[in-house]
């Protein structure tokens, strides 16, 4: 049965049934980004003064500093968060039980971070991190380290890596977990008879068989690690000063706070093309290597 | 009533899965597609029920084209290797299933459904649930929901491939039972020849998308329109060589002669590739118009009732099958019987040469 | 190559076992020579997966003990009991190639790189996969990644035995044949102890030169394929060995005569029964009936050709008789006969062959 393509029949019925989905996303999604880039080669007035603007914002855009700033600290935040997370995810995934009675307590464990709706994450971390009366920073400061997130950027760093390695970590466990439990035994049996360590048991087996949920893990992470907002407004607000302003929270202080409508605008092309190019060449590669 | 494919074909991107093929299946016959996995039996099947369509040709069913048709508004039943059941539903549910679908009443669905669970033996086991039964039960509850349906086609897709040998064996002897005296065409698809002849019935040989022969399954055993149908018949594979006919004698390799006599008279002289099954060439001498070949012996396999040879004679491997058991050693030279009556002579397009039978 | 002896082995799957049917093994003792091939033959179920798994190491039995060459392996590891596995899919190493596949066991246990190299290639050459030895092994069909699942336990040269759990199970036909072949040349090439498992009689009968024929946990009958064809100690063992299996009928037997249906029938152990009338049956295979002039009157009910051979279904009365009838005989056409070769024909009680 291997190779074959089960394509379905045509059913012209079919698409009434899209027609109103597409409605929707025409609403939500496509007409509000021709109206982004509209007003992204416009110059706004005030009130319905519009007049053309070319390639005005996107030249003075990619040549603001400012930008750069806030780019280089978004690239430096999802390698850091990357690098942190997919490791530990995949340990953590290693040695949850796969049977018995603890499985499903340590399903619900996994998965209880990721339900918390993320502002009340980021309240609860800020909360968390005050140096005199948060449990994490109180005891911070009281090993010796003068710690105040609202004052110090690397603290400021220091606390919302910790807080999105602990909120997003379980999504790369939980997946990781899904691609270990389908592992059929008989390779570990093989292993064992081979006399393969556990370092090589996982470099051979388990790491092969979980690429593709890993490619998955990644990119996700990727993607939402480099458009993260809420959480780092709610703790932080973008400083102390800018240290912690990445793409996303530039973005709006310009188009809400600054209500430049333009260059808002602009950005927010340029950092949706960013996001996309990424992502592309992330998928790409990790297909390509499987390919191979 | 019969179902027609006509010049059906098959491309997926520049793969070809199905070569041009047409067909004609009878009602009230029981058809065998036998090939090695990848053949395309499954393609084919697919196309046959209206799961794909086919992306050259038409098909044809009691005279009206159904080409386009959907599998749903197409009367077929398909049973799967891998007893496909609905887990939640007690074996009753399952057989019920299409005839609620349907839309019968209830006493008719009772009905049809005792009828089923009697002829395969499923009555104790109706209140069950797929999990508590064995394998091969499974597959009768699978098969019963195809049967009561009454569809004017049956598709199994090598439904005994993952049961135990013996249970195979006694599902195998029942399922003409499930089928007799019924309109439907059937359409079972298998990778063991001897399943094919053990069903009689027709045979449709595949190999690499293309059908390469259709008929009534003795005749296509018996004389095969060329070699890969040969091949594909043949379990354990047949036996193979270059000879060269000359006059009463055969020439293997350029150097060994073997005395054929006067059963492929009717033969022209020349280049032929020949076939002989493994149960033709013999440790005892059986027929008086036999060939002898010496060689030595390279592996033995003693069953419990047979004894399976390889030899080793004009540079290749024989394989010989003989009922009882032949203590032969590896490495002793041993005299083996050809029956030259069943060899089978292929021309140098590989079809087979009448008159050597 | 060990000299394996399993002695009064049980074992249970369920923590505390109570009933006979918490045991997927009942005891067994066996006792099994130095380079032989084996074949533990039944049918699902019935406990050959757990023993080979027990032999193994990759269980520990609940009671009993297990020795390779007089050494007590109970509740040694795989590793070091120095045994090999071929399972029923192919396990290999996706990302290395062929020869990093078969070089891996001789990696773990620190060979020299020069010894490996020569074990790997010897091997390769043995499983005929030396010209793809720098070819990634994903990138294989079935019947060739199942030669390296063998090729790593053949490269160990102190391996005392090799296991086999259904290894052709995912093999086309063709390919299954071919390979079959291979395995018993090799076994005969290196006269290693092999333990094959598997629910296809014709690969134990072909395979093996001593066979356990196992049902619900027990072992039934041990034999060379011969013995178990020709005599089998249990109406069981005769019907599932044999394609068709066995014919086994209901009968009497009056001062040392049997009779199936009335008419008297020779057997080779007839005069031997000395028992009270429980169930009797007459075991006699389908090759060893025949058509005749006179016997038991028979009606032809159905004829299958099975290529070399056919098997021919006969009614009398309520009972079904088969036989096999090679290629060329000539078939009866009205008014049939059958005879039972009486050395091939015996009497059962309660299943157990009379002696």
């Amino acid at each position: 049965m291997a190779g074959d393509v089960m394509t379905k029949t045509i059913n012209q019925k079919a698409w009434l049934f899209v027609i109103p989905v597409v409605v929707l996303v025409a609403f939500n999604a496509i007409i509000p980004l021709m109206t982004v880039v509209n007003y992204s080669v416009q110059e706004s007035f005030g009130e319905n003064t519009f007049f053309w603007a070319g390639v005005r914002w996107f030249e003075e855009l990619l040549s603001s500093e400012r930008f750069h700033a806030s780019l280089l600290r978004s690239v430096m935040f999802t390698a850091i968060i990357l690098f942190i997370e997919v490791p530990l995810g995949i340990a953590i995934s290693l040695t949850m039980p796969r049977k018995g009675p603890w499985v499903s307590v340590c399903l619900v464990l996994m998965a209880l971070p990721l339900l918390i709706p993320w502002n009340v994450v980021g309240a609860m971390w800020n909360i968390m991190a005050l140096p005199d009366i948060g449990l994490l920073g109180h005891t911070l400061n009281a090993i010796g380290w003068s710690y105040n997130y609202t004052r110090q950027p690397f603290d400021a760093w220091f606390t919302i890596v910790l807080m999105d390695v602990w909120h997003w970590t379980s999504l790369i466990v939980l997946l990781c977990y899904a691609g270990l439990v389908s592992i059929p035994p008989a390779y570990y049996q093989a292993a064992k008879i081979d006399g393969a360590r556990p370092w090589a048991v996982f470099r051979y087996i388990q790491l092969p068989k979980l690429k593709y949920v890993l490619t998955i893990a990644i990119l996700l992470r990727f993607m939402d690690s480099f458009m993260i907002y809420t959480e780092v407004v709610v703790v932080t607000g973008g400083g102390p000063g800018n240290s912690t302003t990445f793409l996303s929270i530039d973005l709006v202080k310009t188009a809400l706070g600054q209500f430049d409508l333009g260059p808002a605008a602009a950005m927010s092309l340029v950092y949706f093309l960013i996001i996309l190019l990424l992502s592309w060449l992330f998928y790409t590669l990790m297909m390509r290597n499987e390919a191979r | 009533m019969s179902l027609e494919l006509k010049n059906i074909s098959k491309r997926v991107g520049a793969d070809v899965h199905i070569h041009e093929t047409s067909l004609t299946l009878e009602p009230g016959s029981f058809n065998t597609l036998l090939g090695p996995t990848l053949a395309g039996k499954t393609t084919l099947m697919q196309i046959m029920a209206g799961l794909e369509r086919p992306t050259g040709g038409e098909i044809w069913f009691r005279g009206k084209n159904v080409t386009g048709v959907p599998v749903q508004k197409r009367n077929v039943s398909m049973v799967y290797q891998q007893f496909i059941n609905y887990p939640n539903f007690t074996v009753y549910e399952n057989i019920a299933s299409p005839l609620r679908v349907a839309g019968f009443d209830r006493s008719e669905i009772e009905r049809r459904v005792g009828e089923a669970a009697e002829l395969l033996r499923l009555v104790p086991m109706l209140q069950r649930r797929p999990n508590e039964l064995s394998g091969g039960q499974q597959q009768r509850t699978a098969i019963a929901r195809a049967l009561v349906k009454d569809s004017d086609i049956i598709l199994l897709d090598e439904p005994l491939a993952n049961l135990d040998y013996k249970l195979r064996e006694e599902l195998r002897d029942e399922l003409p039972k499930f089928f007799a005296g019924r309109e439907c065409i059937v359409v079972y698809a298998t990778t063991e020849p001897l399943e094919a002849l053990l069903f009689s019935g027709n045979t449709a040989t595949l190999s690499a998308g293309r059908v390469t022969q259709f008929g009534p399954t003795a005749d296509i055993y018996r004389r095969p329109a060329d070699l890969v149908s040969a091949r594909v018949f043949s379990d354990p594979p047949i036996n193979t060589a270059r000879v060269t006919k000359l006059g009463r004698e055969v020439l293997i390799g350029k150097t060994v002669r073997l005395p054929v006599g006067g059963v492929v008279a009717g033969i022209p002289d020349g280049e032929y590739t020949i076939g002989i099954r493994p149960h033709h060439i013999t440790p005892e001498r059986r027929q008086s118009a036999a060939a002898v070949i010496e060689g030595t012996v390279l592996i033995a396999e003693l069953g419990g009732s047979e004894s399976v040879l390889h030899v080793d004679f004009a540079g290749q491997t024989w394989v010989s099958q003989s009922p009882g058991i032949h203590p032969l050693k590896v490495g002793e030279r041993a005299s083996l019987y050809v029956d030259m009556k069943h060899a089978l002579f292929f021309d140098g397009d590989h079809r087979l040469v009448e008159g050597s039978e | 190559m060990a000299r394996i002896v399993l002695r009064d082995l049980r074992h249970s799957y369920v923590a505390a076992p109570q009933t006979d049917a918490d045991w997927a093994l009942k005891r067994l003792t066996l006792d099994w020579a130095d380079g032989g091939a084996y074949a533990l033959l039944g049918p699902s179920g019935c406990g050959k997966t757990t023993l080979l798994n027990l032999i193994s190491g990759l269980l520990t039995p609940t009671e009993g003990s297990i020795l390779f060459d007089g050494r007590d392996v109970t509740t040694a590891s795989p590793e070091a009991r120095n045994i090999a596995q071929v399972f029923q899919f192919p396990v290999i190493y996706d990302t290395m190639t062929v020869y990093d596949n078969l070089a891996f066991p001789l990696r773990n246990r620190r060979v020299d790189d020069r010894a490996i190299d020569q074990r790997v290639r010897e091997v390769a050459t043995m499983l005929e996969l030396d010209t793809m030895l720098k070819r990634r092994a994903s990138g294989l069909t079935a019947d060739e990644k199942q030669k390296i699942s063998l090729g790593r336990g053949l490269v160990r040269s102190d391996v005392n035995v090799i296991m086999f759990d259904e290894p052709l199970t995912v093999i086309d036909p063709h390919l299954k044949w071919v390979l079959r072949s291979k395995l018993k040349e090799l076994h005969q090439r290196i006269l290693r102890t092999m333990i094959y498992v598997t629910h296809d009689q014709t690969e134990a009968l072909t395979f093996a030169d001593q066979v356990v024929v196992m049902k619900d946990g027990e072992v039934v009958q041990v034999g060379t394929p011969v013995e178990l064809f020709e005599r089998p100690t249990h109406t069981f063992v005769g019907h599932f060995i044999g394609s068709p299996g066995m014919n086994v009928l209901p009968c009497e037997v009056r001062d040392g005569q049997a009779f199936f249906a009335g008419n008297a029938v020779g057997t080779s152990n007839g005069t031997a029964y000395r028992g009270s009338g429980t169930r009797l049956e007459l075991g006699v295979r389908p090759e060893f009936v025949t058509f005749a002039g006179s016997g038991i009157p028979v009606e032809i009910v159905r004829i299958v050709d099975a290529g070399r051979y056919r098997i021919v279904e006969t009614a009398h009365g309520a009972s079904r008789v088969k036989l096999v009838v090679p290629e060329d005989e000539p078939l009866p056409s009205t008014g049939a006969h059958i005879r039972f070769a009486p050395e091939h024909t015996r009497v059962y009680e309660n299943g157990w062959l009379v002696t």
